[in-house]
Formats: structure tokens, sequence, C-alpha cells
């Protein structure tokens, strides 16, 4: 295909796409209006099952076969991630040198570690109760770890971080929710249906019957993925480093 | 009184995209951008969006910025063994 049949195909496509999306663009309710036709069903559906952030009901319940395919898409962005950045032949690892830190920047890491990493699990615990969930408090929970590199140093951080475990939370978390999905099957109902277990008491911690679980899967799946993700990133920046002469 | 609070929110958030936009160095972008992740987790959650705001708080402003920090670093890294061996 020459370069400007590939344009005018190029022009073409985009035409189209920008039509249909300003077609749909006049379509939408109002800024700001009162009729939201798709927000009042989907808080029905959500309250039908005892959820009580509705945001959790779309994501585990209602469209958990999308987050089924987001998960997913995760898993195997880091998985590549890793790949890439793994030690290559022509390079080798250096120990780190132990940095002097800033009395008030370790003084400060180390206050607001515990606290990051509390408020991640806890954002985690009531996904399906607030705002949050598994995807917010795992990227919270994982990221807080890493305050320990800035108040103490890489060697304390590799300590508190098994990367084999996490390796391991990270495949399970994975197979965690495709079971949860097939556990429906074998119930007799469909894929992910939330028909599993009892829906519960509303606004309690174990409401929303297979919402928590799955809640709770897509947060280990985060948090885990997250931390593979920077120690890949932190060992290019800090230890790995290319030989001499090649 | 709310429109008021919205369109001020998105002030900022035009402002400090300008900014992240206009600043040349990388490690600097990484911090502007983070100053960008607050104010966007602002705006969604001054539109009702909270869930959206805190992916956008521990995305935008702490992951992201954090592995471009850490990118800036392996490739200067690189250039100053280069400079060594030459």
């Amino acid at each position: 295909m020459s370069q400007r049949l590939r344009l005018w195909l190029l022009a073409v496509g985009g035409a189209g796409v920008a039509a249909l999306l300003v077609a749909a663009c006049l379509d939408l309710p109002a800024f700001g209006g009162r009729r939201h036709p798709y927000g009042e069903r989907a808080v029905a559906a959500s309250l039908a099952r005892h959820t009580a952030n509705t945001i959790a009901s779309l994501n585990f319940d209602q469209r958990a076969y999308d987050t089924l395919g987001e998960i997913s898409i995760l898993f195997a962005a880091v998985l590549g991630c890793l790949v890439l950045l793994r030690e290559a032949r022509d390079e080798h690892r250096a120990q780190p040198q132990p940095a002097e830190v800033a009395l008030p920047v370790r003084r400060y890491a180390l206050i607001a570690l515990p606290v990051a990493l509390l408020t991640g699990l806890y954002v985690i615990a009531h996904g399906q109760l607030s705002p949050g969930g598994g995807f917010q408090g795992g990227v919270v929970a994982a990221t807080a770890l890493h305050l320990l590199y800035l108040g103490a140093d890489y060697r304390a951080l590799e300590r508190v971080r098994p990367l084999g475990v996490f390796d391991v939370c990270d495949a399970l978390a994975v197979s965690a929710y495709a079971v949860l999905g097939l556990a429906g099957l074998l119930a007799g109902t469909a894929f992910l249906a939330n028909t599993l277990l009892p829906y519960g008491t509303f606004n309690t911690l174990s409401s929303g019957g297979t919402v928590p679980l799955l809640n709770a899967a897509v947060g280990m799946e985060v948090a885990s993925a997250v931390v593979l993700l920077l120690a890949g990133f932190l060992d290019q920046a800090v230890e790995i480093e290319e030989e001499r002469g090649s | 009184m709310a429109d008021a609070v919205i369109v001020v929110a998105l002030l900022l958030v035009a402002a400090s995209a300008t900014a992240a936009v206009a600043q040349r160095e990388p490690a600097r972008q990484a911090l502007v951008l983070s100053v960008l992740g607050v104010v966007l987790a602002v705006l969604f959650t001054v539109l009702q969006a909270p869930d959206v705001g805190l992916s956008q708080l521990a995305v935008g402003s702490a992951l992201t910025p954090l592995l471009i920090m850490l990118s800036v670093r392996k490739v200067r890294r690189q250039a100053r063994a280069k400079d060594r061996a030459r």
C-alpha cells in the first residue's frame, strides 16, 4: 500500500469516527441535568443486590466480565515489562552503595509509610461500601511500600519485598477472579453472575454477594503487579549496569 | 456556587497541564505531572466522581511520575558510564 493511499484511508476512518462521536455527543443529556438514564438503572440494580458503592457494583457485578478483561490486560502488560527489564546477558548487577538520607526525609517517610499502607488496605477492604476499591487501594498500598526506599535504602526495601511471593500472589489473584467466575457456572447460573452468595445486610463489609471477593482479588493483583513493575524499574535504575567495553 | 468551583478546578487543570508541556526537563516534568495529577483528582471529585479521582491520585500523581523519574535516572547513569569509558 502506498503512503498516499494509507493517508487517505486514515483520513476516511478518522472522519467517520469524528462524525459518530459528534453525533453521539449531541444526543448526551445536558451537563449538570437531572436526567441520568444509565445512572438510575445502575443505582437500582446495585441497591437490589445490597451493594452500597454503585461503582463497585458496576465493576464487579454488572460488568464483571469487563473487569476480567482489564485485569488480564494489566497482568499481560506487567509481564511484558518484566521480560523487557530483566537482566540481559551483557549486563551485571552492581551492589548499590548506601546513600546519606536527610533526616527530615527519613522521618517523614517512616511516619508516612504505615499510614499510607493502612490507607491502601482500608480502601481495598471498603471497596464495596465507599469510593475506591481494589485498583485504587492496591496502587496506594504498593507505592506506600516504596517510601522505605526514600526513608532507608534499597537493601531495606529488598528485604521487605520478596519478589517470588509477589509473583505468585499476582498469578493467584488473576486465577482467583476467573475461578470465582467459573464457580457461578458450576452453581448453575452464568459466568461471573452474582448469584452465588447471599447479598447480606446493606452497608456492611460482607454485603454484595461476590462483589467483596472479586474486589479483594483485584486488590491483591494490582498491589502485586505494581510492586513487581516498580521492582523491575528500580533494579534497572539502581542495580543493573551494562558491561564495560561491550 | 458549585459552578464556580468547577470553573476554578478546570482553570487549575489547564494551567498545570500547560506548565507540564512548557517544562522541557524530564525530571522536573515528572514533578509537574504529579501536581497535574492532584489537580485532576480535585476536578473529578468536584464533578462527583470520587472513584475516578482516587484512581487519578494513585496512578497520576504517584505511580507515573515515579516510573518517569526511575527511567530518567537509568538513562543518565548509562550516559555517565559511557563518558567514563571514553
